[in-house]
């Protein structure tokens, strides 16, 4: 493996065809918009009908609503991973990208980048749109918020990374994997409950996930009013646990492409 | 026999930007190739000639450094590229019709992603020089996708020349286009050579094309090299009429590593 520092030349090239392509079509860029927006919504309306009717969401009523919020950080970051590798895939464009000097760290960084952009684009605009129906804000988490966003994020692109690995390994049949396999750790993420809610024999798998910490985390800060920096601890430990994972299978799932001539015959 | 073949034509030498020995690549049950070497000379054109099947791209594969042979030593531009893939690839490229670029972005912006990520100083200029040779001048805002397929071919090569290669890799390089168009592509190659002192090594199923720009031809049969020489030189030992009577004689196995 060669050990170097990334050419932020190469990365940013990769960022801008990325770019590119969004600018380049409105339904991509409305799609990054629009699946925040009507979750914000319907989720807006059930907030608003609890208020008056539950007394657990009428301590916060902002809870759901930053539970969806945050919960799309997590789906759009992973997403804004592993679209654009499928991208590259449609086009047929991966081998001309692994024959130019692009390393494979450098690919991942543009993924990520053009992931953090992504999701800054559909959930940023969900969040002010919240602000306009509802008057409820995001923002008023306050500065946990940006822990909570960078957490979520960083498990996005851990997710993102080991299906990109997957999509490498084993090609476009494994797209579905892409939009659905994110939904498979939403009951244990505890993203509209607490943690209590769930089984005890569930507690151990949930907290070994750094998105049950961030939901905890917030539900705290909007009931409670206090940040616990121990949960922040727990979940950048994981983070990292999982990042390094997620880049691990990424590189293996590259090197066995190269063993198997499969960058050469991406397709379904 | 190839071997001694290659070492009385003088091809090794210094001044050989690849070098392959005994390169061998097998996909579970098949063997692709089997103890493949050969070497490809600084300046030269080199083809690479071979029935479907043959083991060519998988060749062309190995020395990107995009496929890990089973076994054997491969060297490009003096590096071993299994190991030392990325101080080389910034000084080749490679071109392809089966590979592609993103649709949706302009040929201008293709190019200057491709040019950025090659680390191109001056990327407007070097385009914009691209773009005037390969008569692309009025297609640069247009989408890639939106293009006929000769145009296509000329994108392709442009971003395949963008970094100036000291090698370039061309599969099929005229396979998809019209005769006119075609002839175009092998002038400009030519040109490029001689202007850049490049190396190229190509592939191709057009013996006339072969013939008109290849100083040395390897011929591969069932992943075997079994001759390699100047085009008139294998067509006068085999007793052909011309190179594309050789060529079919090796596709039916009259001629063959066998």
């Amino acid at each position: 493996m060669n050990v170097a520092w990334p050419a932020w030349h190469r990365v940013y090239a990769l960022v801008l065809r990325y770019f590119y392509l969004l600018r380049s079509s409105w339904p991509r860029l409305l799609e990054q918009i629009y699946w925040p927006t009507m979750q914000m919504i319907v989720w807006g309306f059930v907030t608003l009908f609890l208020a008056g009717h539950s007394s657990w969401v009428a301590q916060a009523t902002g809870v759901l609503l930053s539970a969806v919020l945050l919960w799309d950080v997590l789906f759009r970051s992973q997403l804004g991973v592993s679209v654009p590798l499928m991208e590259e895939m449609f086009a047929r464009n991966l081998a001309q990208l692994f024959v130019s000097p692009l390393r494979i760290a450098e690919f991942v960084l543009a993924l990520m980048a053009i992931s953090f952009l992504r999701t800054l684009i559909g959930v940023g605009a969900a969040a002010l749109l919240a602000i306009a129906f509802y008057g409820i804000s995001v923002f008023e988490l306050g500065w946990p918020l940006l822990a909570f966003f960078c957490n979520l994020m960083v498990f996005g692109w851990a997710i993102g990374l080991v299906i990109c690995a997957l999509l490498i390994r084993f090609g476009l049949g494994m797209e579905s994997l892409a939009w659905a396999s994110i939904f498979a750790l939403a009951p244990i993420s505890c993203i509209y409950y607490p943690l209590s809610a769930l089984p005890d024999w569930l507690h151990v798998p949930a907290l070994s996930f750094p998105a049950s910490h961030v939901f905890e985390g917030m539900r705290e800060v909007l009931f409670e009013r206090r940040f616990d920096l121990a949960r922040l601890a727990w979940a950048s430990g994981l983070n990292l646990f999982y990042l390094a994972a997620g880049a691990s299978v990424f590189l293996w799932a590259a090197h066995a492409a190269r063993v198997r001539g499969l960058l050469l015959r991406v397709g379904e | 026999m190839i071997q001694r073949e290659i070492e009385r034509s003088g091809a090794r030498s210094p001044a050989d930007v690849i070098e392959v020995e005994e390169l061998t690549k097998r996909y579970g049950n098949v063997q692709a190739l089997h103890g493949v070497s050969f070497q490809v000379r600084a300046h030269t054109i080199t083809g690479l000639l071979g029935p479907n099947g043959a083991g060519k791209t998988t060749i062309l594969a190995i020395v990107l450094g995009l496929l890990i042979p089973s076994g054997g030593r491969v060297r490009v531009l003096g590096e071993d590229i299994l190991r030392h893939r990325y101080r080389v690839l910034p000084r080749m490229n490679f071109f392809s019709p089966y590979v592609d670029l993103p649709q949706r972005l302009s040929v201008r912006q293709n190019l200057e992603v491709y040019a950025r990520l090659y680390g191109v100083r001056r990327w407007r200029e070097r385009v914009d020089d691209l773009a005037d040779w390969l008569d692309l001048g009025r297609q640069m805002a247009r989408p890639y996708g939106a293009l006929s397929s000769g145009q296509k071919t000329r994108v392709a090569l442009a971003k395949a020349l963008v970094n100036e290669p000291e090698l370039l890799l061309l599969d099929e390089p005229t396979a998809s286009l019209d005769p006119d168009a075609a002839d175009r592509i092998r002038r400009g190659l030519q040109r490029y050579r001689e202007r850049r002192r490049a190396t190229i090594l190509l592939t191709s199923h057009n013996m006339t094309e072969i013939e008109r720009l290849c100083d040395v031809v390897m011929l591969l049969d069932a992943g075997r090299l079994f001759a390699f020489g100047a085009p008139q030189r294998l067509v006068r030992r085999y007793g052909r009429r011309d190179l594309e009577q050789v060529f079919v004689d090796v596709a039916r196995g009259r001629i063959g590593a066998s």
